[in-house]
């Protein structure tokens, strides 16, 4: 797919990152090798390195966020770049200004790099074609699009726990229709070769025609959890109730709601995993959420190593290294 | 004046008439076809050796700007491209601003296009007041003042009884109802077909059925009301059987489709290309191979531009943030010529679909080279070949999904009643 090369530069490498659709396995690897040098960084009495000095991230946010945007400030942070957070849905665009008037403005303060999240589908490519050839782009959630950032700091937290891709069955469930993290979950299980994605949900949440992305469809939980060693849940909004997707939160966590039994069912070792921020009592139960098996928690700090390596690897920083050196 | 077009191969469905001949113009009129008449003498001999002589096309649908979007486009730049594509005459939606509900509106396009303009420009009135869907506009009204037709555009009428007793209404002027069915429950803020693209690049999809449910509501109120209604660019293939099944029941109902459907598909949106953002969305391989085959069979009884120029900020925008529509007025012609190079339909029966036939539902004479019609026509060099390019685009639309696409089928003449108004002549 044409669109896809808008993300590599004429040497193949990574130039923006948009999306997992299209980037090949050893370049998908090479993050999480990156990551894994990173993740030693927040532990240290100096949680910095100098890869990104004298540089400038600006965090556009035309959709509002806590959780992603913070930890792509303080990847940010670590790798000592200079950050500006714009909430743009705020304040621009309700002037009137156009998103293409907005970059020119932001050009012209001379950031390197945009942290992208908009609410409409498509929006961080528009953005990537048409800035200045020096800026990186990194999508940060676009509509149902993609959120390429949050499946690879997945697959490194399962990656963490697995040893090998290709053994591994893996079950994501809940609304995949709405989500842009099932859609980039699914192009990195399937780059990196696990074996079976299972989709689980009711068929309101389930997209048509989502088997053409390689997975295979369960409505029924138990029945879809059966020899998974990964569960992957999704967050449910509450306005699904409102346009007759679901009758009620009650009556999807009876169905659809991860409870200790339904664990049960996959195997004995299998990891739980959740994009935050969770509602308990309807997609997980507290148990499982706070159990053992449960890596949620670990998926947030692993969120900055990959988030960092991300930003290394687009602003040229092929052999990223979180040596130990001059950290200031 | 008096012209005549010697060596070209004409090609008149209306007439059954597939071959090379001479074709005589006089007083605007197509005096003769065959031997030069007894006393006729020719000011001006056009040459068309090697090219085809074709009825001026018939373009059931393009917005030209006015009233309302002059910034975009207008009737001269948009009839001038027309023109230059071979289109002698186009029929503009009801959706400008202000609104075809009003008599004002009607005369005032008709004022332009008489002043400015390059071809025949005709319009539909609206079919509801304001096209809200809520009580009838002034069809008898609008019918006088040279409506051709009715139509409300692309906003839905989502209750029934409206429409029904709007088809009544249209019935009893004797009007034909351009009808574009979607049922917008279903389509429920959708951007692209729900398909394969939707999935992955996660728009908001439109089902086929928002359009075959809507079809298929229409046919019933039909069948009661006996109103003549045209279905305006159909889209997804299960419309296809449905309106198939009624004009061999003998409902009277007409459709087109527009020339984009015929080519591109949901795949074209891979890049998020904005100029393929259209309404109806480009649906499935099975959807545009279905409307050709509908276009060969006769169910499809039309094609049209359904072009709509935007100006270049509308389009650069995120994809489901771009206003939709694509400049297609440049590329009617050469991409109706090659679907019948690559075997989708035979010539004659292409040519039929962009003239006579367009020209029979919106009840014009025009679309055929019969003696003593009215001389629109254009020749056309079927074999030259043209890169569509922002610069090779008449319109002042360059919203066009084709762009860098090679195409052949270059117009060298266009005449609108005997007058040349494209093409320079060598005397």
């Amino acid at each position: 797919m044409t669109g896809n090369n808008i993300q590599l530069d004429e040497h193949g490498r990574l130039k923006h990152f948009l999306t997992i659709e299209g980037l090949d396995r050893s370049l998908l690897l090479n993050i999480l090798d990156n990551a894994e040098s990173f993740s030693g960084v927040g532990d240290r009495a100096i949680k910095k390195v100098p890869i990104l000095r004298g540089k400038t991230v600006a965090n556009l946010f035309f959709e509002p966020s806590t959780r992603t945007r913070t930890t792509f400030e303080l990847a940010a942070k670590r790798l000592s770049a200079d950050i500006l957070n714009l909430n743009i849905s705020s304040s621009a665009t309700k002037k009137g200004e156009s998103l293409l008037d907005t970059l020119r403005t932001l050009e012209a303060m001379h950031c390197d790099m945009f942290v992208v999240r908009h609410a409409n589908s498509g929006a961080a490519h528009f953005i990537a074609k048409h800035v200045a050839p020096h800026i990186s782009v990194i999508n940060g959630g676009d509509g149902r699009h993609a959120h390429p950032t949050q499946a690879m700091l997945d697959m490194f937290t399962i990656r963490r726990h697995k040893q090998d891709f290709r053994e591994l069955r893996v079950a994501i469930i809940g609304d995949i229709l709405h989500s842009r993290v099932a859609r980039s979950e699914i192009h990195a299980l399937s780059t990196l070769g696990v074996s079976e994605i299972r989709v689980i949900g009711p068929r309101t949440l389930i997209p048509r025609h989502v088997e053409t992305l390689g997975v295979h469809v369960y409505h029924n939980m138990s029945e879809g959890l059966k020899e998974v060693d990964v569960i992957m849940m999704l967050r449910l909004q509450q306005e699904r109730m409102r346009s007759a997707l679901l009758p009620s939160a009650s009556e999807y966590f009876q169905l659809y709601g991860l409870t200790e039994e339904k664990l049960a069912l996959a195997k004995t070792d299998a990891i739980v995993m959740h994009p935050g921020p969770i509602n308990r009592g309807i997609e997980i139960d507290s148990k499982v959420a706070d159990s053992s098996q449960s890596v949620i928690l670990q998926q947030v700090s692993h969120g900055i190593a990959v988030r960092m390596a991300v930003m290394a690897l687009t602003m040229g920083h092929s052999d990223a290294r979180a040596g130990d050196g001059d950290a200031d | 004046m008096q012209i005549s077009i010697k060596h070209g191969r004409l090609i008149d469905p209306a007439n059954g008439i597939d071959q090379v001949m001479e074709l005589h113009i006089r007083d605007g009129k197509i005096a003769a076809i065959g031997k030069i008449p007894k006393g006729f003498k020719p000011d001006l001999s056009l040459d068309a050796k090697g090219q085809l002589v074709l009825p001026g096309l018939v373009d059931l649908s393009a917005r030209l700007g006015e009233p309302g979007r002059e910034e975009t486009a207008t009737i001269a730049s948009e009839t001038r491209a027309a023109t230059r594509g071979g289109i002698t005459s186009v029929i503009c939606p009801p959706d400008t601003a202000p609104i075809i509900d009003s008599t004002a509106v009607v005369e005032l396009i008709h004022q332009r296009a008489m002043t400015q303009g390059h071809g025949r420009v005709y319009c539909l009135g609206a079919l509801t007041h304001a096209l809200k869907g809520e009580s009838l506009a002034r069809m008898h009204a609008l019918k006088q003042e040279g409506c051709i037709g009715l139509s409300n555009g692309l906003a839905p009428i989502s209750n029934s009884a409206v429409l029904r007793r709007a088809l009544d209404y249209a019935s009893s002027c004797d009007m034909t109802v351009h009808l574009f069915c979607e049922d917008q429950s279903l389509s429920d803020n959708g951007i692209v077909h729900e398909g394969i693209m939707s999935v992955r690049l996660g728009l908001p999809g439109i089902p086929g059925t928002a359009e075959s449910i809507a079809i298929s509501r229409a046919l019933q109120l039909i069948e009661e009301t006996a109103c003549r209604v045209h279905f305006c660019r159909v889209s997804s293939a299960q419309s296809l059987p449905m309106i198939a099944e009624a004009k061999s029941r003998g409902l009277p109902v007409t459709a087109d489709v527009g020339i984009s459907h015929l080519y591109l598909t949901e795949v074209d949106v891979a890049d998020f290309d904005s100029n393929c953002y259209l309404i109806p969305p480009l649906r499935g391989h099975t959807d545009r191979d279905a409307l050709r085959q509908g276009l060969a069979d006769g169910i499809i009884d039309a094609i049209c531009s359904d072009h709509q120029p935007q100006n270049k900020d509308a389009k650069l925008v995120p994809f489901s943030l771009s206003e939709p529509g694509a400049s297609t007025l440049d590329v009617l012609l050469p991409l109706g010529l090659q679907l019948a190079s690559e075997g989708a339909a035979q010539l004659p029966t292409i040519v039929r679909s962009l003239t006579a036939n367009p020209a029979a539902i919106a009840g014009l004479e025009t679309g055929n080279l019969g003696v003593g019609q009215a001389a629109d026509l254009s020749i056309v060099d079927p074999d030259a070949g043209w890169t569509v390019t922002v610069d090779s685009i008449s319109s002042s639309g360059k919203n066009c999904p084709f762009l860098g696409w090679e195409l052949h089928g270059r117009v060298t003449y266009t005449l609108v009643a005997g007058q040349l108004i494209h093409g320079q002549a060598e005397t």
